[in-house]
């Protein structure tokens, strides 16, 4: 297998871009990676499109296609990537694998996601087809919903109270402040989180990440092509894996447990060859404040039922035992839905070259991005590494 | 936009129907937590009103204070997004009750909720080039909102008309200029055949309510050479309260340039009219010589902005008919079973 750098990437800001269509975000990430990765457009042997609702919300599928007309390079290989929230960190291993196998030389990955312009009902629609059609959603249940069977259940089970639950979106903000991508910008109280409204009991609406617009994307070159480039850091792409658990949470053993978390993490860590003690930073996939708890312990940084210590201890601060959600997490970075995973891994690669100013983790060597789709159906880790 | 001739506002009325319904009963209803909702109460009209009769009540109440005759008035233009008849215009029937007419222009204005401004806005081209003497711009609306939707909270009734003629010593305040902008911007509207409006949610904000007042105002300014601080009262479109107080502070105005024009919180958006009544609460109130901006909302999407200037014989003649604080304080206050009565919410067969 040959290794994999991520030579580049780029992003837009997280926002409700009602002035810019699909194609546009996509292509504006796109050529913001080209351009940090110093490559040329016809360097592009190929294209991996992460997206997970452009069908029922923008009527427009074939992603592959438009991107390679919009960049103005069609004849390149191009198609979309679809898996729910995990669309992107799937994108990504697709990618990784095509480079790794030996197959091309330099490809490009981008997630993208427009939200904003559908009206609310459609976008709960979109969504809740992240799970089972002909069992679940049927039902009429939500993606909040189901997360707030899960966050009920976890405070009934560890005796654990919201507000300690909660302070999860406090921490996200206090780092989306310095994160130019992200959608907001700003500090929240624990006291407004609580107080906010009530989307499904317990969940609060400050609990959830926000719907939004935006692209994010990167450049992945094998060794042979990083040598034509003029890097100072070098960053490799150590580990990708992607697992998965039954889509529903009815058919799992505990329903607090993201099962797919913990394989693809185990596998991710094997193949970059270092243990979890080795990783210095971790960006996880907090759609809702529970899941981000849930997370720190499928990850193994805190037994069940006690994640949610490690955020109230400050563990998770860039200065704590497992700095997480460096740059805002998906509750105050944003979460379009399939360029999170994307986003997350841009984050990772700024920190590990230096370059997250105020949020920076002090000699980060070692990071990973946890994407999840639906309720733990599928879950990517992909893990980067400092080579220089 | 200047004018050849300088225009003035010989008389204005406004009309507020009696009832109220308070939005944390309508949130009782729907379950929504009380203490989330938009305005206080909004302004419900009672079963024998409707656009028309409501611009009739303010239509009269401009020609008391405007003290000329009737028959002198040579346009009505009505903007309206609530007419009782799809095909059959309000026009002509609010002239022949009020006494206008018959040899005279009359018609209806459709532009959502920017209507009565966009009337006005016709009223004084025509009076300052010479084609009329006088004419009336009415904006009415009975505004629809589909129970439980958001709208329901704020889609009120109410009605403003206002009477133009060349300035003189007579007018109560003339226009120093206007200024449009318009965009096809789908943030709200209603189909041939449907009951109720849509709306696209956070896409009537930022791109739609904020950037076309924004634009309007600003354009209205530079045109005019004028400055925020050079306005004593600034009168925006009112769909909410939180929307004109934001549009005030990003366009550099303070809150106490706004209250007097601010009306929603206590009657609801009355759609065309809303703008209108704000600015009439203002004339009712308003020293000779302070200057005022007006800027409409319009879905779909466009706004009109005016600077007007009041003159010394307002003082006297706002007096002749009820201010608009006079419709807001006489009211009853209607539970929901009796409001979807008034509404027509009830379906009988």
């Amino acid at each position: 297998m040959e290794k994999v750098y991520v030579v580049g990437g780029g992003a837009t800001k997280i926002d409700e871009h009602w002035d810019l269509s699909l194609r546009d975000l996509m292509v504006q990430a796109s050529e913001r990676a080209i351009n940090d990765a110093g490559i040329e457009k016809r360097d592009i042997e190929a294209i991996y499109v992460g997206n997970m609702s452009s069908g029922p919300l923008q009527g427009q599928e074939h992603l592959g296609s438009l991107i390679s007309t919009w960049l103005g390079i069609p004849g390149v290989s191009a198609y979309k990537v679809e898996a729910a929230c995990a669309s992107g960190g799937v994108a990504l291993h697709s990618a990784f694998t095509s480079v790794a196998s030996g197959l091309y030389d330099c490809v490009l990955v981008v997630g993208v996601e427009k939200m904003s312009d559908a009206i609310t009902s459609d976008l709960t629609s979109a969504l809740i087809m992240a799970d089972d059609q002909e069992y679940v959603a049927f039902t009429g249940a939500s993606f909040v919903g189901l997360n707030a069977l899960v966050y009920r259940a976890y405070m009934e089970r560890y005796h654990v109270k919201q507000e300690d639950i909660a302070l999860f979106a406090v921490h996200d903000h206090k780092y989306g402040v310095n994160n130019p991508y992200a959608q907001f910008r700003k500090e929240i109280k624990l006291e407004t989180i609580l107080s906010s409204p009530l989307v499904a009991d317990p969940i609060r609406l400050f609990e959830c990440a926000p719907v939004g617009d935006g692209a994010a994307a990167l450049i992945l070159c094998n060794e042979k092509k990083v040598r034509t480039l003029k890097h100072g850091s070098l960053i490799e792409l150590a580990g990708s894996a992607v697992a998965t658990d039954a889509l529903s949470i009815n058919y799992r053993e505990d329903i607090l447990t993201l099962k797919a978390t913990r394989v693809a993490f185990e596998r991710a860590l094997k193949m970059a060859g270092i243990e979890r003690k080795d990783v210095d930073l971790i960006e996880v996939h907090d759609a809702f404040t529970i899941l981000g708890v849930i997370h720190l312990e499928d990850l193994g940084y805190a037994r069940k039922g006690e994640g949610w210590r490690l955020v109230k201890e400050g563990e998770i601060e860039i200065d704590g035992k497992i700095p997480t959600n460096t740059m805002g997490g998906l509750k105050a970075r944003g979460h379009p839905v399939g360029a999170t995973g994307i986003y997350q891994v841009l984050e990772v690669l700024m920190q590990l070259r230096g370059e997250a100013g105020k949020n920076q983790v002090n000699e980060a060597e070692i990071g990973l991005a946890q994407n999840v789709g639906g309720l733990g159906g599928t879950v990517t880790v992909n893990l980067l590494r400092k080579v220089r | 936009m200047k004018t050849n001739n300088e225009v003035g506002i010989a008389g204005y009325g406004a009309y507020v129907p009696l009832y109220r319904i308070r939005d944390e009963e309508i949130a009782r209803v729907w379950g929504r937590e009380r203490s989330r909702v938009p305005i206080i109460e909004k302004s419900v009209p009672g079963m024998d009103e409707d656009s028309l009769t409501m611009a009739v009540e303010a239509g009269l109440n401009a020609l008391r204070r405007a003290e000329i005759e009737a028959n002198r008035i040579g346009v009505v233009f009505v903007g309206s997004e609530s007419p009782p008849y799809a095909v059959k215009p309000s026009a002509t029937v609010i002239a022949e009750a009020l006494g206008i007419g018959p040899k005279i222009v009359a018609v209806d204005m459709e532009f959502a909720c920017r209507a009565g401004t966009t009337a006005m806005q016709s009223v004084i081209g025509m009076v300052s080039s010479g084609m009329i003497e006088a004419g009336m711009a009415i904006g009415t609306d009975t505004a629809q909102g589909r129970p439980s939707d958001e709208l329901e909270y704020t889609a009120a009734a109410g009605a403003a008309a206002f009477i133009l003629i060349r300035k003189s010593k007579k007018t109560l305040a003339f226009f120093e200029g206007s200024y449009s902008y318009v965009t096809d911007t789908p943030d709200f509207w209603r189909r041939e055949g449907e009951r109720f409006p849509h709306h696209a949610f956070r896409f009537t904000g930022k791109p739609a309510y904020f950037r076309h007042i924004y634009e309007a105002s600003k354009g209205l300014m530079e045109e005019l050479g004028l400055k925020p601080s050079d306005f004593d009262h600034v009168v925006f479109h009112q769909p909410n309260v939180k929307f004109p107080l934001e549009m005030a502070k990003m366009l550099g105005f303070d809150k106490e340039q706004i209250e007097l024009g601010l009306l929603s919180g206590e009657i609801g958006n009355t759609y065309a009219a809303a703008s209108l009544i704000g600015f009439a609460n203002v004339l009712d109130h308003a020293k000779p010589g302070e200057r005022i901006l007006v800027a409409s909302f319009g879905s779909g999407a466009g706004s009109d902005a005016f600077s007007v200037v009041v003159q010394d014989a307002i003082e006297e003649r706002r007096e002749l008919a009820p201010k608009v604080r006079d419709y807001v304080m006489r009211k009853i206050n209607v539970d929901y079973s009796i409001y979807s009565r008034f509404r027509e919410n009830i379906k009988m067969r």
